[in-house]
């Protein structure tokens, strides 16, 4: 029988952190399907739980000097319907799993999971999003994309706890996500992007493209952006195949239940060209 | 772990394992026969319950996620009026066949009414998108929550 500890507040959950290893439960609804053994049977936990959900101090979602912070217990719903959060970023989210289980699930958690195919994760790495990471005696901010080590892998040491999300307070005047699955609902992604790009008279000044589930991290091509950065969107047609170039040798997509590589790679490829059409 | 929750409005104190199912603490330990288990990964939607007023995969929620919460099944919500139009409405639009999805369809119907009492076919289509019904097909269930919501005007 597993044990489960309630703690009163952050510090104590802090506490409870830094005197043993523990399993946390945000949402839970990625680790008790990971964890389940069947009709019947509470899944099977190697350490003791340590909930977190009804904190409040980690529901919270407010703008400061460092930008929007999304607390980690936040759910998806209260999330969608906060008029904080960039309408992109909204879209997204609507789209990831059922009513039912964005009423549980949280962003800290889809991180925590690092899964390639975490559907909030194509906007975290393009807005450079950060992690507030705390243990008893201290706090750290990471980016997200160096939070994520590889696949199930994170940098988070055994007494710290994610406690914020930091995204910066922005909307892009351009706009794109596909999500590529089985249906409309409830479907894990084959193949996603994103793409956000600021245009002025005509030259791009900001743009940022991001591949989801196509390789064993998100993708993003930090050469590419700066090539496309400061050209008109006129010049963007007569030189698609050299960006698609950048981009090819990037994403390395595999086979599995949900789709094959050849798939992701042709359709990810036809995506961003799409994108690059809409823009020009 | 010890759980105090309030199920269908009457408090309970019940000793668990923390990562205990709820689904299985309703159905198993409590008698609340109206949850089912259809895919056990929250996909199908035959568990959901309300949890403090919202819908909830009682498959993927560990009974330490409910304590001081209140939750509520068709055992208790089947006596509100709120029921009885979204029973009407099913019963006029033929939305049951087997009957095994319905708990879980009634319980996001009240859930998506609760929140938007005159939700547009695409908000319905959106609201039930995670409960799966495998003999009416899904156009008899959507005309069903339109009629409960005719039907029951006012009350949500």
């Amino acid at each position: 029988m597993v044990n489960g500890l309630r703690p009163k507040n952050l510090d104590e959950a802090l506490e409870i952190l830094s005197k043993q290893q523990c399993t946390v439960i945000a949402g839970g609804t990625d680790l008790m399907v990971q964890r389940a053994r069947g009709f019947a049977i509470a899944p099977a936990f190697d350490k003791p739980l340590l909930f977190i959900e009804h904190l409040s101090e980690l529901k919270k979602i407010y703008i400061d000097d460092e930008g929007i912070h999304i607390g980690a217990c936040a759910i998806l719903t209260d999330i969608i319907q906060n008029e904080t959060i960039p309408s992109i970023f909204k879209e997204m989210i609507e789209q990831m799993a059922s009513p039912p289980t964005r009423n549980m699930a949280t962003i800290a958690g889809n991180i925590c999971n690092a899964s390639p195919a975490g559907d909030t994760l194509p906007y975290l790495y393009a807005v450079n999003a950060k992690v507030k990471l705390k243990n008893i005696n201290s706090t750290r901010i990471v980016n997200v994309s160096d939070f994520i080590i590889s696949p199930k892998k994170t940098c988070m040491r055994s007494d710290e706890l994610l406690t914020d999300i930091i995204i910066p307070d922005k909307e892009f005047e351009h706009n794109y996500y596909r999500k590529l699955g089985q249906r409309k609902g409830m479907s894990l992604t084959k193949v996603s992007l994103l793409a956000m790009a600021d245009v002025s008279d005509g030259k791009i000044l900001d743009i940022r493209i991001t591949l989801g589930s196509v390789a064993a991290s998100i993708v993003r091509s930090p050469e590419a952006e700066k090539y496309m950065t400061g050209k008109d969107t006129s010049e963007i047609k007569a030189v698609t195949e050299t960006i698609l170039g950048k981009y090819n040798n990037l994403i390395r997509p595999i086979d599995d239940a949900r789709s094959t590589a050849i798939y992701r790679k042709k359709t990810s490829l036809r995506l961003i060209k799409d994108f690059l059409e809409k823009i020009s | 772990m010890k759980i105090e929750f309030t199920l269908n409005n009457e408090k309970l104190s019940i000793d668990v394992d923390a990562s205990r199912r709820l689904l299985d603490l309703l159905r198993d330990d409590l008698g609340m026969s109206s949850v089912k288990e259809g895919c056990g990964e929250g996909e199908c939607g035959a568990c959901v319950v309300l949890v403090n007023g919202r819908a909830m995969n009682s498959c993927i929620l560990p009974a330490g996620a409910i304590i001081g919460k209140s939750v509520v099944t068709l055992e208790s919500f089947k006596h509100t009026d709120r029921y009885k139009a979204i029973e009407a409405g099913f019963l006029k639009a033929g939305s049951v066949q087997c009957g095994f999805c319905t708990p879980g369809f009634i319980i996001s119907t009240e859930s998506l009414l609760n929140q938007n009492p005159n939700p547009t076919d695409e908000e319905i289509k959106e609201g039930l998108s995670g409960n799966l019904c495998r003999c009416t097909g899904y156009n008899m269930i959507i005309k069903g929550v339109r009629l409960a919501m005719e039907m029951g005007a006012g009350l949500w």
